[in-house]
């Protein structure tokens, strides 16, 4: 019996259509929009699916675990009358599922504390808390130059082979929240991580769960795995299923927690086949016109609300196409979180890990979860100074490759020589490599005391006096 | 009342089809299934009618009642309008969070103003006297920022046969009785206008006004006239939102109306949070009174959110009816946009260009051209501004929105994904932007700032260009083959995008630059440009211009010279003049 609720609905025998993982029911009876279907094959087992499209007469429904082995005559549906629901509760934490929620890891079904809508519901805007607190990664390019603010939804734009995996990993074991959190003495200092694969290889799987078990994370990681060779339409319910326990244990328990989905880009092709077997419109590269809002629904359950300390961080991980930023997946995330981390395969290429590129990277909440009383006075204007440096390395690295380095001014040299230790220095840190913020900025004004000082625009007169050439 | 109307036959998502009742008009709300759902009639052919619900739908069944209203998609105006922040179909927020929790619920009936509040009213008119729509009755004082002028409703004219006197009334008392050939109407301070039709006035006129914003790059570069209409297109994180909430912050609007259309839930957030705040440097008051925030994030309905843009100018007209400079932000148009395409697709309809229906561009023009500088049916001079943000995919202008909606704007603000990447912010690229109301505002310039507004502009903008033309040199052969006369235009160039252009939203002096201190700092760049040159036709080397002192100085001027000190600017052409002269001398 899955976590998934169950409840009594009617039943209908046959279907008049399987095509992908579609079914077309006739006659039906009364059947709501987005309700949940238990589909029972020839043998009588079972599995899920959902209403896409409901008619007087037909309803269009999605297979979570595909059509293979249904039969048109001999498949019996049972419409439950609900939309699909979850049992959420604290005990889920420790423990391993499948992408649809039912235990794997040999255990009991978990106790419900309470049972949720998987698609959870809007947060009004009027009750959010703005995210001001920030979470020290110790990786220099996050905490330096694009901080993470515990209640953003800050993705990692990865490429295939990249190291992602080892990146997130290494985020969710040091990730600290810092002493500015405003948390009641009696809750825990420490994340809760919900972890959330779709079609990822067993391996990726593997790792994430050796890593939890080593550093003893584990007894606070929920994993929710729906893994490459496992049906590709589960994949639409398992991030929902996830973000459905961080906001119990967010909201309802006060916790702090930590998602990690990984890989948004599988999630998207799940939707995209289902949009294309139903014959819809697409807009670019196949996909829907609605992946911006479907996608919206996944990524704004992060935040913080007025009415609990709690919190829920998102670190969704996607691998572009190609490498290729402007690819739907990327691009409409990018539009709707709140920046991006990007990796680049060059610098990876390079041996440099981890292999952020910080000019394509953002992270908008920054701006308030930094400075004095919190990071540091100067780190807004040092962070702007080290980016508009390094994108003036960028302009003569190009130059450098055209006439020669020799031929470079004595300040393009200066900045030459600056970009190599940026990269080596400051991007460059260990797997296990924690820094803490006070060692990133130093290295960052160590880095800057490299160019003259006319160059230091974006750093005021007093900055410069206090750390210039300091370290 | 609400009267059944038919039965839902088929739910696609937020697009339902109901069969039943002939008698209902196209654009007409409607209530939908046993929740009482609020939708709208989009389709009509033969008794089935085609309907989109503005709340989540899940779990709705063919077989479930549909009511009618009778009334189109209205919205509620009167005072109470300032400070509140609405969902698409302007529902308050706040209020919804005090009764329903952190989370929005469906099927939650609220009326958008409070009826509750008492407002002082002041009288202007006398009984007896003959109006048509439009005219003032009265005022209220609104906020401390703003006082409400209470208007006849546009579509009424007749006798004031009785007029409240000078005291507190709540929202829908009469305040007023009108004779009209229909009979005698009781006026009230609340009223209501339906969304998708514009309201009326006497007559347009040219905008030759700045609307202000505080903005370097726009005010000066890129202006925009009162009135006017502007898009902000740009890739993701290029800075179209914080453009977006500077202008909200800074410009000279005496309304601001900041519609939140499809994006995110925290960028509202911030808005409410901050604005209370934020002082408006122009009444001491906080610039929550001047501002209609309307919410609809990417996660909210997507019927709701293609209402939301209606809502929001419906708003921004009544308050320029009353003789207002209102400003109107959607950020993003193209989430609108894609509504529409989602709805459409929904309906399978023949999709014209990625998806989008043919209609697209009917219907951005149809709200661009809501913008304007009127006067009003009261006779007085009122405008709407409109900026849009454009989210193009892939950051790609060529795609359908972005053209769509530069057939309607006139002052295009282009934002860079290099210069962006490189925190050149706000990242408009001066070369493929552009404003036509140039011309058009010379004279405000000029008689505000007593510069030849225009002659700098393009003084700049030439240096500009011509520096885009040495950089492709450049970088093929590298800045040394370049002669000093061209090495300096490189100079300058460097010294107008830093020192000029690039402004940061996040310092308390740079954010908001007057158009006194603005006009000052180009002249001073250009007067630097000047004076260098001469020097080098008496022999000083270009590269030895870079570390001068006074380079320095003209790049901080910026957060070094605060607004109300612009006379410091003139001492740095005197530092120009010393430090030049003494490099001259070096040389000779
Ligand atoms: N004028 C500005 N000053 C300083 N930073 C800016 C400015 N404009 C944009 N930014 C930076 O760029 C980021 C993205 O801007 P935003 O307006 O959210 O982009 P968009 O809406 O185009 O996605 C912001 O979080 C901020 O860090
Ligand atoms: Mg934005």
């Amino acid at each position: 019996m899955s976590i998934l609720a169950k409840y009594k609905g009617q039943e209908v025998s046959g279907v008049s259509r399987i095509e992908g993982p579609i079914v077309v029911v006739e006659s039906p009876g009364v059947v709501g929009y987005d309700e949940v279907v238990d589909i029972y094959d020839e043998e009588g087992k079972i599995r899920q699916g959902r209403v896409l499209e409901a008619g007087e007469n037909f309803a269009i429904v999605e297979v979570f675990s595909g059509t293979t082995g249904l039969s048109i005559d001999n498949t019996r549906v049972r419409f439950q009358g609900r939309p699909l629901r979850i049992s959420v509760s604290s005990e889920m934490l420790g423990r391993i599922f499948n992408g649809l929620g039912d235990p794997i890891d040999g255990g009991p079904e978990p106790l419900a504390d309470k049972y949720a809508n998987i698609n959870g519901l809007p947060i009004n805007p009027a009750a959010r808390k703005y995210p001001r607190d920030y979470i020290q990664t110790g990786i220099s390019t996050i905490d330096g130059m694009n901080t993470l603010v515990m209640g953003q939804k800050l993705p990692i734009f990865s490429g295939n082979g990249l190291p992602h995996d080892q990146l997130a990993a290494q985020i969710v074991t040091q990730a600290d929240l810092g002493s500015a959190v405003d948390r009641p003495q009696s809750q825990t200092t420490e994340f809760a991580v919900i972890f959330a694969a779709m079609g990822i290889k067993h391996d990726q799987a593997a790792f994430f769960r050796d890593t939890f078990t080593k550093t003893g994370a584990l007894s606070r990681v929920a994993m929710f795995l729906n893994l490459a060779d496992d049906p590709p339409v589960e994949r639409i319910v398992t991030p929902r299923l996830a973000l459905t326990l961080a906001e119990y244990l967010a909201f309802d328990l006060g916790m702090h927690v930590l998602v990690i989905m990984t890989d948004m880009t599988s999630y998207c092709e799940a939707l995209r086949q289902i949009s294309n077997i139903r014959g819809e419109v697409p807009s670019r590269k196949g996909y829907p016109g609605y992946l911006y809002s479907d996608l919206a629904q996944v990524y704004e359950r992060t935040g913080r609300i007025k009415l609990s300390y709690g919190s829920i961080t998102q670190i969704p991980i996607l691998t572009m196409p190609n490498d290729d930023i402007t690819h739907p997946v990327p691009d409409l995330t990018g539009y709707i979180s709140e920046g991006q981390v990007v990796l680049d395969r060059s610098l990876f290429q390079k041996g440099i890990y981890p292999p952020i590129s910080v000019l394509p990277s953002l992270s908008r909440l920054m701006k308030d979860g930094i400075g004095a009383g919190k990071t540091r006075a100067d780190h807004s204007h040092l962070a702007a100074q080290l980016y508009a440096a390094f994108a003036h390395v960028q302009e003569i690295r190009a130059l450098a490759s055209v006439i020669g380095e020799e031929e470079m001014s004595s300040i393009d040299q200066q900045y030459l020589a600056f970009g190599n230790q940026f990269e080596l220095g400051f991007v460059r840190q260990d797997h296990d490599e924690n820094r803490s913020i006070e060692e990133t900025l130093r290295l960052a004004w160590k880095l800057l005391s490299m160019l003259p000082l006319e160059e230091l625009t974006r750093l005021t007169a007093d900055e410069i006096d206090q750390y210039f050439g300091k370290f | 009342m609400a009267i059944e109307i038919g039965k839902i036959i088929w739910v696609n998502g937020p697009v339902v089809r109901v069969r039943g009742s002939r008698e209902v008009r196209m654009l007409e709300m409607v209530e939908v299934g046993e929740e009482h759902l609020i939708g709208e009639i989009i389709g009509l052919n033969e008794d089935v009618m085609t309907v989109q619900v503005y709340e989540e739908n899940s779990g709705m069944r063919p077989g479930e009642p549909v009511f009618g209203t009778g009334m189109s998609l209205s919205v509620e105006l009167g005072p109470g309008l300032l400070r509140s922040i609405f969902d698409g179909i302007q529902r308050p927020l706040p209020v919804m969070e005090r009764k329903e929790g952190t989370f929005i619920s469906r099927g939650v009936k609220l009326t958008s103003l409070y009826r509750g509040s008492l407002w002082e009213f002041t009288p202007v008119i006398k009984e007896g006297v003959e109006v048509s729509g439009g005219a003032i009755l009265g005022s209220v004082p609104e906020t401390n920022a703003l006082e409400h002028f209470i208007m006849v409703p546009p579509t009424l004219k007749g006798v004031i046969t009785w007029i409240a006197p000078n005291g507190q009334y709540k929202l829908e008392e009469p305040i007023a009785k009108l004779l009209t050939p229909s009979g005698e109407h009781d006026l009230s301070m609340l009223q209501h206008w339906p969304v998708r039709r514009p309201r009326p006035f006497l007559q347009r006129e040219t905008p030759n006004e700045l609307l202000i914003t505080g903005q370097r790059i726009l005010d000066t570069f890129f202006p925009l006239a009162k009135g006017g209409a502007a898009a902000i297109p740009g890739g993701f994180g290029a800075g179209k939102t914080i453009t977006q909430h500077q202008i909200a912050k800074w410009s000279n609007a005496d309304i601001v109306i900041y519609i939140g259309c499809g994006e995110r839930g925290n960028e509202m957030t911030e808005v409410l949070q901050e604005f209370p705040d934020l002082i408006d440097p122009r009444n001491n008051q906080p610039l929550m009174e001047r501002t209609v925030l309307i919410a609809n994030t990417s996660n909210m309905p997507v019927a709701a959110r293609e209402a939301s843009i209606y809502t929001g100018i419906t708003i921004a007209e009544y308050y320029r009816d009353m003789g207002y400079d209102v400003a109107l932000m959607a950020d993003s148009t193209s989430r609108w946009a894609e509504a529409l395409r989602e709805i459409s697709g929904r309906l399978e309809e023949m999709p014209a260009e990625e998806g989008y229906p043919a209609y697209l561009g009917a219907r951005l023009a149809e709200f661009y051209e809501r913008a304007g500088k009127v006067k009003t049916l009261n006779h007085r001079q009122g405008s709407v501004s409109v900026i849009g943000a454009v989210s193009p995919p892939g950051g790609d202008f060529s795609e359908p929105v972005t053209q769509h909606t530069r057939r309607y704007i006139r002052t295009f603000w282009a934002l860079d994904k290099a210069l962006a990447s490189a925190r050149h912010f706000p990242s408009v690229n001066w070369l493929n932007s552009y404003s036509e109301y140039v011309d058009t505002l010379n004279d405000w310039w000029t008689a505000k700032t007593g510069y030849d507004w225009q002659e700098l502009r393009s003084q700049g903008m030439e240096i500009m260009n011509e520096e885009s033309r040495l950089s492709q040199i450049v970088q093929l052969v590298g800045p040394s083959a370049l002669p000093d006369e061209q090495r300096l235009i490189l100079e300058t160039a460097r010294l107008i995008k830093e020192g000029f252009m690039q402004q940061n939203a996040m310092d308390d002096v740079d954010t908001f630059t007057t158009i006194e201190k603005q006009i000052k700092m180009l002249d001073v760049i250009l007067y630097f440009h000047r004076r260098a040159e001469k020097a080098i036709q008496l022999g000083v080397f270009a590269s030895a211009l870079h570390s001068l002192d006074v380079v320095t100085t003209i790049i901080r001027m910026k957060t070094q010279v605060i607004n109300r000190n612009v006379s410091q600017l003139d001492e740095i052409r005197a530092q120009i003049d010393r430090e030049l002269s003494e490099l001259e001398q070096q040389y000779v």
